[in-house]
């Protein structure tokens, strides 16, 4: 099943949250890889589905009223969905650990962090309590903590953010995890100490090859510090790439918008690029493409409003220009393998034997 | 009104050396062993019809600055001169008066707004509170400035949680511009949205400007939304403003090393990924203790002699007027 430096295999994934107002699809047919030793980013708006995918590979979603209703979760070969609730907790935090975005609520305040991280890694490890107790301070300075045999016996509020991170980082890495999943992991905090931890986690990652599955909206990081990106709107990825080819000609309309609607430093223009509309609402996600409300080519087109279209690789023989960018870019000859786009317009999506096309 | 602008030069609203302290307290006496420098100190100036940026990270005394100028906190020591008015001043009608001209748009959309009254409601207090407008006349009031924020005038009678934030943004921005004011705080305007919302809300505040002639007062974070959005931007750093400069002046020329830090700290699209990075090292030193001389000193990687025992007036940099710095080591 795994070959090629897989660890994670993510395979048609769909949750849905049965709520009052009916079913909300949060995540739909999701699929994507993660290579061991790299970087994946999860990238998208609130109320995509970024954190609820997150969730499922820890089998973490509240049930009720959330459910994993169909897809497979492969993480070496074992598919994760198939585990018992014993076995998935030998797979949390040994094999894969998790850091949230809100440092301060994810400390316990009536603990000191070393015994919050000693109770880690005893869960875990079979380790006397004086070896938990040297590993957490090893792991402490691992993370850029000066003096940590002090302040491994303080308590969460007496850090600041930043630290907080950190010790969530420490905690997660001193089980060794082979792949970090970090949820918003610098959203909370200021830009000086994000650029701190986000050169920790790559000093991490080179240290132990560990993967990373890194959820955020901030498209910046993305293009910085990942591999491989895949953008989610609407419960679904519209497009999934390496994020080279992603940054330098995005396909799918949506990427494309949101790219020119961020402000930049040096951008000189009396305006900036919006997307009209609003992100859909999960209980009643428009028909066809769910972006079409929203996209200056789709909203007008027959089929947009009525098929979606599925992630699918592109065809390289077909013509490369595309009608969204406008012009032909060097990037486009060299096709990419695994650029995968869900849009009826992107250059070379359709099949010629196509059923579909109308 | 507008004819007196000019009486002070140009000069909506002047800030001079303003100084917000907060007394610490300790022991069963609550004694007052010290004080915390929320602002120390600053001052500037901000045109007519246009928008200044106060730009730092958290804790830097942004929101407190802004705060004092609206009378909301108790100011230490300064001097603040709005349209003629001598701010700190001001009692009774004069700061009722005041607090009409100068409102401010919030951070948090679903804070800020009260979940028990409707849009109309929310909209339209303002005006009852200071022109005592009511019925009819208020309706149609709210109607208009409900269109002219890109909402329905349907919307009046709906709920706050009906909305999406970039909409409630919209109703908290339809509140404070209900009074027709001189002068808008914006605080975090857009730090609490979506990245597709941010570039609607953004755009949003340039048109209100130029059609309403708005000044705006502008405090955020990101310094690529203070770039598209302001006329001249000040740093603030540990309560104090370190550099300050037209925006093009600032983004092609910084010259105080937490600027240019802060500057190549934001994770950049197309540009080939920095590995000379000047990372910060260390965090913002404790407010309660605040490092001698220069506050930046901790982190700063030219920090020597002089940094230690004398903190840097913000003066012009030679040559040029308009930016002005506060540093050693240039």
């Amino acid at each position: 099943m795994i070959n090629n430096g897989e660890l994670l295999n993510v395979k048609g994934l769909c949750v849905d949250f049965f709520t009052e107002g009916g079913i909300a699809h949060a995540v739909h047919d999701v699929g994507f890889s993660v290579n061991r030793g790299k970087t994946f980013a999860l990238v998208g708006e609130s109320g995509c589905g970024k954190s609820v995918t997150a969730l499922s590979i820890m089998r973490l979603i509240p049930d009720p009223p959330g459910k994993i209703v169909a897809g497979q979760i492969f993480f070496h070969d074992r598919n994760l969905l198939e585990l018992s609730e014993y076995h998935i907790r030998s797979v949390r935090g040994n094999h894969i650990a998790m850091i949230f975005q809100e440092p301060m609520t994810s400390l316990n305040p009536v603990y000191t962090i070393g015994e919050q991280i000693v109770e880690a890694i005893q869960l875990h490890q079979n380790k006397t309590e004086a070896e938990a107790w040297e590993l957490a301070t090893e792991m402490l300075h691992k993370v850029g903590i000066t003096d940590p045999r002090q302040r491994i016996t303080e308590y969460p509020h007496q850090m600041s953010g930043g630290m907080r991170q950190r010790v969530m980082i420490a905690m997660a890495i001193s089980c060794k995890p082979e792949l970090l999943i970090a949820d918003e992991p610098t959203t909370a905090l200021d830009v000086t100490i994000q650029a701190q931890i986000l050169d920790l986690l790559d000093e991490l990652q080179k240290q132990t090859r560990m993967s990373i599955l890194l959820i955020t909206h901030n498209l910046g990081i993305v293009a910085e510090r990942a591999e491989n990106v895949a953008v989610m709107y609407a419960s679904k990825i519209v497009e999934l790439a390496d994020s080279r080819s992603l940054f330098d000609q995005p396909l799918h309309p949506y990427t494309q918008g949101l790219l020119k609607s961020l402000p930049r430093l040096g951008f000189t223009g009396k305006r900036l690029h919006t997307i009209p509309g609003i992100v859909p609402d999960p209980l009643h996600f428009p028909a066809g493409c769910k972006f079409h409300p929203r996209c200056p080519i789709g909203c007008d087109d027959k089929r947009c409003r009525t098929i979606e279209p599925q992630l699918r690789q592109l065809d390289s023989g077909s013509p490369r220009r595309s009608p969204l960018v406008g012009e032909v870019s060097p990037m486009a000859d060299e096709a990419k393998p695994g650029r995968r786009v869900a849009c009826w317009y992107a250059p070379g999506y359709e099949k010629p034997d196509d059923p579909k096309t109308l | 009104m507008n004819a007196n602008v000019t009486d002070t030069n140009g000069f909506l609203l002047k800030v001079e050396d303003l100084k917000t302290y907060f007394p610490v307290k300790k022991g069963l006496l609550r004694r007052t062993v010290g004080y915390v420098k929320a602002v120390d100190g600053i001052s500037f100036t901000v045109r007519h019809a246009t928008s200044f940026g106060l730009v730092g990270e958290s804790g830097c005394g942004k929101t407190t600055a802004a705060r004092s100028i609206l009378r909301l906190l108790p100011v230490t020591s300064g001097k603040i001169t709005f349209d003629n008015t001598d701010v700190l001043a001001a009692d009774g009608s004069r700061l009722r008066n005041l607090r009409s001209s100068i409102t401010m748009i919030f951070q948090d959309p679903v804070g800020s707004l009260n979940p028990r009254m409707t849009v109309g409601g929310i909209v339209g207090e303002p005006l009852k509170v200071h022109k005592k407008i009511t019925g009819a006349d208020l309706t149609e009031h709210v109607a208009q400035i409900l269109s002219k924020v890109g909402l329905s005038p349907d919307h009046i009678n709906r709920y706050p949680h009906e909305f999406s934030g970039g909409q409630r943004q919209r109703i908290g921005i339809a509140r404070a511009l209900i009074l027709q004011p001189k002068l808008v705080i914006c605080d975090e305007p857009v730090s609490a949205l979506d990245v597709s919302i941010q570039s609607q809300i953004l755009n949003l505040l340039k048109d209100l400007q130029q059609e309403f002639s708005l000044t705006y007062l502008f405090i955020a974070h990101d310094l690529a939304v203070v770039q598209f959005s302001c006329d001249t931007i000040a740093v603030m750093y540990m309560g104090k403003i370190v550099e300050q400069a037209p925006v093009s002046e600032l983004y092609n020329n910084p010259l105080h090393p937490y600027t240019t830090a802060l500057m190549s700290a934001i994770p950049k699209i197309g540009a080939p990924r920095q590995t000379d990075r000047q990372t910060l090292k260390g965090e913002v030193p404790s407010i309660f203790t605040p490092p001698a001389g220069c506050s930046f000193n901790p982190r700063c990687t030219f920090a020597k002699g002089r940094c230690f025992t004398e903190n840097p007036p913000l003066k012009p940099v030679p040559d040029r007027p308009e930016h002005l710095l506060a540093c050693w080591h240039i």
